[in-house]
């Protein structure tokens, strides 16, 4: 069992949270001008890359979403922030 | 290449055994080849043995960082079925079944292809509904599967839980009765010994450290033993592919998990189908050895370590123990993981990456073993002729910019 630190909750076990999404995707807007591929690539791409990684990620149980800047081999976590603009 | 028959064992078993030789040919790397495969599990074994079989590709390369079948290939539950949802996933998924059926004689191998069925059981009314549809499907896809009751379930699998306090009664589901189960390191060394035989270089311990790409078009791979020339590449690495790909500037929409399978102490034989609880998501089969082999949901953390956490082992063994509580009594032997590429849709991506002559043979997630034939025939197919055939097409990377996802996480109740 690992355990997550939530900025809001304090350190929880690593079932209370859920893998959200990887961090700096930029929604493309204006929609009117989104071209397929620029959508797809927003809404599907990833770089899954080995090592070091930064995801928002979901603590179910309060309902934070916050980064964490983990290593996806190892499995180490290194940072955890709250989203930019989020008053923790 | 020596051809295997009860007839060289039994002449091997007067002379001691003393007469067998390597099954497939080390090779060092040649400065070039026609094509090359990166990844030497099943997918690219295929794939090498189906370019040299069916398209007469003469220079052949498969390059594998570990061993060959080491990976995901080595790590499955081995089951092989074809119990889908949507035309081309059918389409894709039989064409594996059909060619698993004929693989032992096409390989001059024994993959020990089990045909012992296999039932995904259902506990609730609207489960049974889902199951219907699915049965339904399956049918009007041309493919063995049908709707079975709680009676005829039970006749399958008597040691079911059936007990008053069972938190999950079965109430039947679907069976399909060419689904079973095969050998997974007999699959990889039967397609090596195949190629290696047509002339095909299997060169392991290499690992891929970058895409050679001149003007939109590839050119080769460079490697730890080297740079190696070739205007067709395939990429079939499974969970390492992300990483391949982003050496071309290629994103793929893939995550990447850790799976986790397990297996208990031999015992005398109990369990002659495949199962799959819905109410647990754990599915179980029984080895020729007589261990259970055994698995279920994967690991929610995103990872590119080869190995399974806690919560995920705690939900799969007491899904075991709800379906079977007798087993409560078994010591497990063994617990390990291989890292799955999942897809958005839950189906694979089969098609041309981008730079001309790069193609792809990946995201196959949670299933890939059971599509090991398809997936090399088709990936085969690409690099020989430069386009898609038609059971491919609808697997290309374009549909999710399409919009023409195949999702079978909604269609026939993938539970990841």
């Amino acid at each position: 069992m690992q355990i997550f630190t939530c900025p809001f909750c304090g350190p929880r076990d690593e079932t209370e949270f859920h893998f959200a999404a990887e961090a700096g995707k930029k929604r493309p807007i204006p929609a009117e001008t989104v071209t397929d591929d620029e959508w797809a690539e927003y809404l599907y791409m990833n770089s899954a890359s080995r090592g070091k990684a930064q995801e928002v990620w979901l603590h179910v149980t309060c309902g934070e979403f916050f980064l964490m800047t983990r290593d996806t081999v190892t499995r180490d976590v290194t940072a955890v922030t709250s989203l930019p603009g989020r008053n923790a | 290449m020596k051809r295997y028959s009860a007839f060289s064992l039994f002449t091997e078993g007067l002379r001691g055994h003393r007469g067998w030789t390597p099954a497939w040919r080390k090779a060092t790397p040649q400065p070039g080849y026609d094509a090359i495969i990166v990844g030497g599990g099943g997918h690219g074994l295929a794939t090498a043995y189906y370019l040299a079989k069916n398209h007469g590709v003469p220079r052949v390369a498969v390059l594998e960082k570990g061993w060959i079948g080491g990976g995901n290939t080595g790590r499955n539950t081995t089951a092989i079925r074809s119990n889908y949802f949507y035309p081309e996933s059918v389409a894709l998924y039989d064409l594996a079944l059909r060619l698993y059926e004929g693989l032992s004689q096409a390989l001059n191998y024994n993959i020990m292809l089990s045909q012992r069925g296999m039932l995904i059981a259902a506990h609730t009314p609207t489960q049974m509904e889902i199951c219907a549809r699915i049965a339904n499907a399956m049918q009007l896809n041309g493919v063995d599967g049908e709707l079975i009751g709680a009676e005829e379930a039970l006749q399958r699998v008597p040691l079911l839980n059936r007990t008053a306090d069972a938190r999950y009664n079965c109430m039947g589901g679907v069976w399909q009765q060419r689904a079973g189960i095969a050998r997974h390191d007999a699959v990889a060394w039967g397609y090596a010994r195949a190629a290696s035989a047509l002339g095909v270089d299997i060169i392991e311990n290499c690992t891929v450290t970058d895409l050679l790409i001149e003007s939109g078009k590839i050119t080769g791979v460079e490697t730890d033993k080297g740079s190696i020339r070739a205007e067709r590449v395939g990429l079939a690495a499974a969970g390492a592919t992300p990483g391949l790909a982003s050496m071309a500037g290629i994103r793929l929409p893939i995550h990447t998990y850790a799976l986790q399978a397990f297996v208990s102490e031999p015992v005398k034989p109990m369990l002659d189908t495949v199962l799959l609880y819905l109410g647990t998501g754990t599915y179980v089969s029984q080895s020729d050895k007589g261990e259970l082999v055994f698995g279920g949901g994967l690991d929610r953390v995103p990872t590119h370590g080869q190995r399974g956490n806690l919560p995920a082992q705690e939900a799969v063994v007491s899904g075991l123990l709800e379906m079977f509580p007798a087993f409560a009594q078994l010591k497990l032997l063994r617990q390990w993981a291989g890292v799955v590429d999942v897809t958005p849709d839950s189906s694979p991506v089969i098609g041309p990456a981008g730079p001309e002559g790069l193609f792809l043979n990946c995201g196959w997630g949670t299933g890939g073993f059971k599509a090991i034939p398809a997936g090399g025939w088709l990936l085969a197919h690409l690099l020989a002729t430069g386009g898609h055939h038609e059971i491919s097409r609808p697997f290309d990377l374009d549909r999710f910019a399409r919009g023409r996802l195949i999702d079978e996480a909604a269609g026939s109740g993938i539970a990841h």
